[in-house]
Parts: structure tokens; C-alpha cells; sequence
């Protein structure tokens, strides 16, 4: 246990250590951020001196070597546009961005795991059709679409949700929460409807499948001729037995939804380090984007880390090999 | 029974504060990106230094009309043609409470000229800042220099204590620490900020000691600024009454809008000249494949010019929306003048001007577009790119997003045949035109244009990436600089621009209109430099 622990963590290191090299060869391509820093009417002599100042002169592994270190420190420097530094910046942004996540990955469980484990038990019923109909378009649509309707219908229609923003929020010092104040939670349904959606069709699918295909094993059709209830076959057997593969992709979904919210952030305005990151790629503003960059990388390790622990609680064939 | 005195205190304060209350308007805005920072001098942005005139103000400022209107300086006089007297208002006081005295206008002439800051052309380094006493100011040039003040309507006035106090250094674009100036204000406008949360939300309210209030029928004590990157979403916070101003609305939206009960659009020609730059300094034309530059051949660019149908453009990708423009200048520039005409579209004299150049079959050349920095920008490159094709020029369009595009079309590497671009003139006048768009990029009458050795030290010419070069124009450039009789002047400034037109020099597009969507019964005033000055919103009560 402890040894497979010290593996992931030294994977993990590495990783981020790949992840920010390739991120510092991709910015070479992401365009001038001196031209974004100037006006149009400034000197190619302060051009110049800016661009030295800002060290994009030094070769690439001296830029990365310093990037490294200063990262190390906790230091990301500060942001070519804003002026301020990243950490804060990433600090102020990711509440905003965590909360959303969570509350559009409990709604898709919520919804889904119930939706999935009915169309999976009555496979012919209409409504496990109307539920599989329902998830195609989840599936297929593309999130901005349906962000838009949702704008369209619930908030410039029937005018009954914000369509932008996150209402009032309550700071706690450490943490600034939207879920404290009814403007919070008005405003945070329609964004997490439109984020969570995919995410619950996919839960539901992916349930439906598994209870198909453990419904049709053994050890049910035993449980069954030993006369057990329905519900604990169906809840006690089938279920449990489904939530190994739903959890590895429900965690590594979880990830990107933290992380690429981007699309839904910037469709709701939802000041999440998304729409920080969208902005930065815009203005080619290099630290934030490196920064924001192994932040995402270092959430997938956290929660691939998770939820490889988690199988250890679920599954006691695996507790039984590591010992 | 001891909280009864408390309560009822409560109570008087609260009735007290009630009529107030009820004629509060809070102005709910959104536009494309945030202020960049509160610091009025790192960043000469469009947005950044309109949004700092409501909370900062200059000497001067513009009035919705752009006409020269008193701000800071209550009137000012020219003792001799290098030496300025500007009296400054005496009932200032800046947002925490100090009076505002011509010290400050020292401190700021200072700061505005030191370190990374983007206004350094406000004020020749040369030119020196005198207080004569506590509300007269003395400017010494040691040229003459007849619009000195006409672009300090966003060279705005800091404070010396509250800077000195604070530690705030120069501007700094490459600063290891926050500036404390970044988040924070001490202006003297009608506006202070209260909160400031940089990408997220922006809130500020009414000085209550402001000089000028009164003077402006503005009727607004809070303004909540969102900036909403999003088109779809800023119209969508419009049409559900979240939000009551918003900007830019894009042509495709307008109709809507129009046709919505509860919003309204306002539109209006943009100060910005569109135009096309093209190469004419390279010796051989990047893309082409081609031993020398066409481009350098006056009738080439006039069929080029000819080529392009440009009412097409205004009726079909701008829906009207434009004003077609035949100088580098736009109205309301001093020095524009409406006797100058397009070259008409003519395919027909096109295809004669190429072949008369020797170029019957053609020749092509990279063609570099922007997708996001301009109205309607990738689809106006392309429909040219297309007409251009109609008399044999292969002009191969690539569009990137604004930092690609402008990495590839700035110096040092002005790697383009043809490129689209905006000009807007600081002082709004045409001297800066003349001056940073067509003078000669080059060190000295002797060296080349651009030479890769003097580009750092080019100054005259620095946004003629293009390479136009055009020795009288350099020579009356610099007349029209120091010329101070105003006919005089206009009459040279004219002259300029027959020859620049006569020279092709450019080719100018036109002017776009800029809209802004607008919630039912609420007024404002356009500006064409598209800057949003709150004191002119009128709230229903």
C-alpha cells in the first residue's frame, strides 16, 4: 500500500514536470505576449527592453529552468495583462470553478445513477427508452448548445434564472461561496445543468450497461434462486458490483469537468479559472497559462490517486492481492 | 430595554437614508474584456483608459462630440509659441479627500514619461513642467507644438502624497511585486471603485465631492461593471433585463435587439480607419515567389485599390453598418476633408493598370488577417482576397487570432504582402497619422527602410510597417508639427494627403460602426473613440 502510494506520487512529479515542459514548448506558438503588453504606437526600443525584462530572451531551458524553480517556491510570477500575481489570481478563480464542478457532478450522479439502474433493470419499459432518447441528445449535443437554449429558454423567455455571473457570494477568507446566498443557487442551476448533462447521460449509459451485464450472471441468478428480495439483489448485488468502472470514469470526469469547464464558463460568464485560462490564451499571458496548466495536471493526478484508493474500499479482491 | 435607544436610532437612519435609497440607479454594463488594471498609465488601451476617465481626469477631456472641452485645467493660454500656461480648477479634490494642487500635475507629468509607461508621447521628454504657483502650470517645449494638449484626454492626473504613500513606482510591465496602483484609485473623476475583482466584476460609486456635478445630467450612483467576453451571452443578459448597457453588439445581432420590446441599439460611425497596408519596401514581396516587389509600383496598388468593390463589403458583410472610407483619417479628425474621393471600382482599369506594370497574369502574396480584433474582420479579408482573385491576384488570406496575427505583421518581422488593419489617432488629429503611418522608417535619409541594425530607434514612421516612404511627406510632416497658424496648418495637412492619396500609399476601407445595446428608457451618449463616459447616462427613475 504505502510502496504503491510512493509510486503514483513519483508518477505524478514526473508528469507535472512533462506537462510543464510541453506547455513551455507550445507557448513559442501562441504568439507575441510583448504585442499584447504595448500599445501599437510603442517604440520597438521599449519592445525591445520589455521583451528582455520579461527574460523571453534567454534560450528555452533557461526560461524553463527558472520556471521550474521559481514554481518549486510557489511562485508563478505575476501576470503579463493583469499585473497581479497568479497564485492569488488561480486562488481568487477556483472556488468559483470547484463549486460548480460539484454541484454539476452530484446532480449527474444524482439523476444518473438512478436513471441508468432503472433502464437497466427494465430494459423494455418506455421509459428506459424515453431515458435512452433523452441521453443521445446529451451525448451529442455540444455544451455551448445547450447552454444557449438554456439561456434562451429559462433566462430570456420564461426570465426565471440569471443568465450570467454567480450572484452575491459570501467570502469566508479562505474560500468565496456562491452557495450561501439564494442568488448563489439561482444563479448556479442553469450553468450546472449545462456542464453536468454530458456527464450524466454518460453515467446513465455506462449504468445501464453494467446492471445488463451483471443481471445476466451468475451469482444474481443464484441470489435469485435463493429466494432474495428484488431490492437487495437489484441495490444489495447488482449496483455494488456496477460502481467499480462507473467510479474510474465518474473520478477522471470529474477532473475535466474542473478543469475544462472552460466552454460553460465562458458561455455563463462564471469567473472560474476556465474563463482566467480562456482569457489568458487570448492575450498569450504565459504565466497564467502555465500555471493553470499544472493545476490541471496536478487535479487529474489528485483525483486518479483517489479514486485508485477508493478500490480498495469497493473491491475486497483487491485488498486481498495487495496483502 | 437598552436596546431601545440603539433600535430607534437604527430606525431615524434608516428613514433617513430612504429617499436616497429610491432614487439610487445602479447602471448594470458589460463589455468584451475588463480594464487591464487601475494604473492609468501602464496599459493605452481603448477600453482600459475609457473606463479610467470616469474614476481619473486629464486637463482636458473630449466631449461626446470628441470637441476640446476644460476638465482639470480651467482654461490655458499660449504665452509664446513654446510656452504654455494651463490654470488648473481650484474646488478639486481627488477621491481620498486631497485637494488637488499642480504638484500633482508635476508628479504626473513625471510619472506618465518614466519606466514602462504606455503614454510616453503625451509629453516630449524634452519638454519641461513648471509650477508657478499652486494652480497654474507651465509647459516649455522646445518646439513648437500647436496641439500639445489634444491627447491628454486620458493622460490623467495621480497624486503625489497618495503614490509617495503608497510606494508606487513607475509603470512597470515587468514587475516582480503588485503595484498597489493595480487595484486601487485615487482619481478625481465622478466615479471611485469600491470593489475590484480583475476578470469578475468591477463596482463603483458616485464621488460625492466631484467639482463637476451638476454640470451633466447624469443621474447614476452606482455602476456595476461585468466584463462578458461571450456575444451570445452579453445579448442574452440584455434581452433579460440583467444588464443595461452593453457593448460591442455584433452586426449579426443588431436586428435582433431592434426587434426586442424592452432593449434598443445605438449606432454610430467608429473613429478607426480600417485600411490595408502592402508591402512596399521589401525587395522581394513575401509569398509571391517573385524575384522583386510589385507592390513598389504605383499602378499595382491603384489596381489593387480599383479591384476592391467596396459597397459590396458595406451592403453584404457589414449589412450598412459602415461608412466607405477614401482617407487615412475618419470624420471628426481635424485635417479630414470630404473633397477627397475613392478610386472607383474598376475590374476593367484594374486588369489595364496590372498589365501596363507587367503583371497581365497576376502575381500573389500573403495576405495576413485578424479573426477577433476588428467588426466582421476574417469575413472583410476574405471577400477581398476574393475580389482580388477577379483580376488575377492570388492574395492568400491567412486569418489568426489577434496574437498570431500581430506577432507576424509588427516589426521585427513584418512578414505580409497585404495586411488589414485599424488606425485610430491619439490626438485625434492628422499629424499622428501622417507622423507614425507614412513618414519613412528609417534612421536617416542614407539608411534603408527598416534596416534590421535602426529599428529599434525608428520613432517617425514606426507603424508603417509597409514601408511606405515618401521624402515630402516626410518634409511636410514635420511642417505641420511645429506650424502654429491654424489655416496655415490644415492647408499643408490637405497637401499631405492629396499626395499620400495620389501615391496610394495605403488603401483605406472604412469606417465600421460600433453598437451598443441599450435597455429600454436608458440614455447615453455615443462617442466614435468608443469610450463610455458614465456622466452622460440617464437612468428612468
Amino acid at each position: 500500500m504505502i510502496r504503491f502510494l510512493l509510486e503514483r506520487l513519483l508518477q505524478a512529479a514526473l508528469l507535472l514536470l512533462v506537462v510543464a515542459f510541453l506547455a513551455f514548448v507550445m507557448f513559442r506558438f501562441a504568439g507575441d505576449p510583448v504585442a499584447q503588453m504595448v500599445s501599437i504606437d510603442t517604440t520597438m526600443e521599449d519592445r525591445t527592453a520589455l521583451r528582455e525584462a520579461l527574460g523571453l530572451n534567454d534560450p528555452l531551458p533557461t526560461q524553463f529552468a527558472q520556471f521550474v524553480m521559481r514554481a518549486l517556491h510557489g511562485d508563478f510570477g505575476l501576470s503579463y495583462q493583469l499585473g497581479r500575481p497568479v497564485a492569488a489570481l488561480l486562488a481568487d478563480r477556483l472556488p468559483a470553478s470547484i463549486e460548480l464542478s460539484l454541484i454539476a457532478f452530484g446532480l449527474a450522479l444524482l439523476v444518473g445513477i438512478p436513471m441508468g439502474v432503472y433502464a437497466g433493470l427494465k430494459p423494455e419499459s418506455w421509459l428506459s427508452r424515453a431515458f435512452l432518447i433523452f441521453s443521445l441528445a446529451g451525448i451529442s449535443l455540444p455544451t455551448f448548445f445547450i447552454g444557449i437554449m438554456l439561456i434562451l429558454i429559462f433566462g430570456v423567455e420564461l426570465g426565471a434564472f440569471p443568465t450570467f455571473g454567480r450572484g452575491d457570494t459570501v467570502d469566508l477568507g479562505w474560500w468565496t461561496t456562491g452557495l450561501l446566498t439564494p442568488s448563489g443557487w439561482h444563479s448556479i442551476i442553469l450553468p450546472a445543468c449545462t456542464l453536468g448533462l454530458f456527464q450524466m447521460t454518460f453515467i446513465m449509459r455506462l449504468v445501464r450497461a453494467e446492471i445488463l451485464e451483471v443481471m445476466r450472471s451468475d451469482y444474481i441468478k443464484f441470489a435469485r434462486a435463493r429466494g432474495i428480495s428484488k431490492t437487495r439483489i437489484h441495490y444489495g448485488h447488482a449496483l455494488k458490483n456496477t460502481l467499480v468502472p462507473v467510479m474510474t470514469i465518474a473520478g477522471l470526469q470529474l477532473g475535466s469537468i474542473i478543469a475544462f469547464g472552460i466552454v460553460t464558463e465562458s458561455v455563463f460568464q462564471w469567473p472560474g479559472i476556465g474563463l482566467l485560462f480562456i482569457q489568458a490564451i487570448s492575450t498569450v499571458d504565459i504565466p497564467v497559462m502555465s500555471a493553470y496548466l499544472l493545476l490541471v495536471a496536478l487535479i487529474f493526478v489528485s483525483i486518479n490517486l483517489l479514486v485508485d484508493l477508493l478500490y480498495f474500499l469497493v473491491d475486497p479482491r483487491l485488498r486481498m492481492s495487495s496483502k | 430595554m437598552t436596546h431601545k435607544p440603539l433600535s430607534s436610532l437604527c430606525l431615524v437612519t434608516a428613514l433617513a437614508l430612504v429617499p436616497f435609497a429610491s432614487s439610487a440607479q445602479t447602471l448594470r454594463f458589460a463589455a468584451q474584456g475588463d480594464a487591464v488594471t487601475m494604473d492609468p498609465y501602464v496599459v493605452e488601451e481603448v477600453f482600459t483608459s475609457g473606463f479610467l476617465g470616469n474614476v481619473y481626469e486629464g486637463l482636458i477631456r473630449r466631449a461626446p462630440d470628441l470637441s476640446i472641452q476644460p476638465a482639470l485645467a480651467e482654461s490655458w493660454e499660449l504665452l509664446s509659441p513654446t510656452h504654455w500656461r494651463f490654470h488648473l480648477r481650484k474646488d478639486v479634490t481627488f477621491h481620498d479627500g486631497t485637494p488637488f494642487t499642480a504638484d500633482d500635475v508635476i508628479y504626473s507629468a513625471e510619472r506618465v514619461r518614466a519606466g514602462a509607461s504606455d503614454f510616453k508621447n503625451r509629453l516630449a521628454a524634452d519638454t519641461e513642467v513648471v509650477a508657478v504657483d499652486d494652480h497654474t502650470v507651465d509647459f516649455i517645449t522646445t518646439e513648437p507644438n500647436p496641439i500639445l494638449h489634444y491627447t491628454w484626454a486620458n493622460w490623467y492626473i495621480m497624486n503625489r502624497d497618495w503614490a509617495e504613500a503608497n510606494n508606487i513606482g513607475n509603470a512597470d510591465k515587468a514587475a516582480a511585486e503588485e503595484s498597489y496602483a493595480t487595484l486601487h484609485e485615487n482619481g478625481t473623476g465622478p466615479f471611485r471603485v469600491e470593489t475590484r475583482e480583475p476578470g469578475v466584476k468591477t463596482t463603483l460609486t458616485a464621488y460625492d465631492g466631484w467639482w463637476g456635478k451638476g454640470s451633466v445630467p447624469m443621474n447614476i450612483s452606482d455602476v456595476e461593471y461585468t466584463p462578458v467576453p461571450n456575444a451570445a451571452t452579453r445579448v442574452a443578459a440584455l434581452l433579460s433585463e440583467q444588464l443595461d448597457v452593453v457593448f460591442p453588439i455584433s452586426v449579426q445581432d443588431i436586428a435582433r435587439i431592434e426587434a426586442a420590446p424592452n432593449a434598443g441599439i445605438k449606432a454610430g460611425p467608429e473613429v478607426r480607419t480600417m485600411y490595408l497596408t502592402m508591402n512596399q519596401w521589401r525587395d522581394t514581396l513575401p509569398g509571391s515567389g517573385l524575384e522583386e516587389n510589385p507592390l513598389k509600383d504605383r499602378r499595382v496598388r491603384e489596381a489593387i485599390y480599383r479591384a476592391i468593390d467596396i459597397e459590396t463589403i458595406h451592403a453584404r458583410i457589414l449589412r450598412g453598418r459602415a461608412t466607405p472610407a477614401a482617407l487615412m483619417v475618419a470624420p471628426g479628425v481635424n485635417g479630414y476633408s470630404d473633397t477627397f474621393k475613392r478610386y472607383d471600382y474598376d475590374v476593367e482599369r484594374s486588369k489595364e493598370l496590372l498589365a501596363e506594370a507587367g503583371y497581365a497574369d497576376g502575381f500573389s502574396f500573403t495576405f495576413q488577417c485578424s479573426n477577433n480584433m476588428y467588426v466582421n474582420d476574417e469575413a472583410i479579408c476574405l471577400a477581398v482576397s476574393n475580389m482580388l482573385a477577379k483580376v488575377g491576384i492570388d492574395a492568400q488570406a491567412n486569418v489568426q487570432a489577434k496574437a498570431q496575427y500581430l506577432e507576424a505583421i509588427l516589426a521585427p518581422n513584418m512578414d505580409f504582402g497585404m495586411a488589414m488593419l485599424g488606425t485610430t489617432p491619439a490626438s485625434l488629429d492628422s499629424h499622428i497619422a501622417l507622423y507614425s503611418l507614412h513618414m519613412c522608417p528609417r534612421a536617416d535619409e542614407n539608411s534603408a527602410i527598416w534596416a534590421p541594425e535602426d529599428q529599434g530607434q525608428i520613432i517617425a514612421g514606426k507603424s508603417n510597417f509597409g514601408g511606405y516612404c515618401n521624402p515630402e511627406i516626410d518634409r511636410l510632416a514635420n511642417e505641420i508639427l511645429i506650424e502654429t497658424d491654424e489655416d496655415k496648418r490644415n492647408a499643408l495637412i490637405n497637401e499631405a494627403w492629396t499626395i499620400t492619396t495620389e501615391d496610394v500609399a495605403y488603401l483605406p476601407l472604412h469606417q465600421t460602426w460600433a453598437a451598443w445595446g441599450i435597455r429600454d428608457k436608458v440614455d447615453l451618449q455615443i462617442r466614435a473613440d468608443n469610450v463610455f463616459d458614465w456622466r452622460y447616462v440617464v437612468m428612468p427613475e
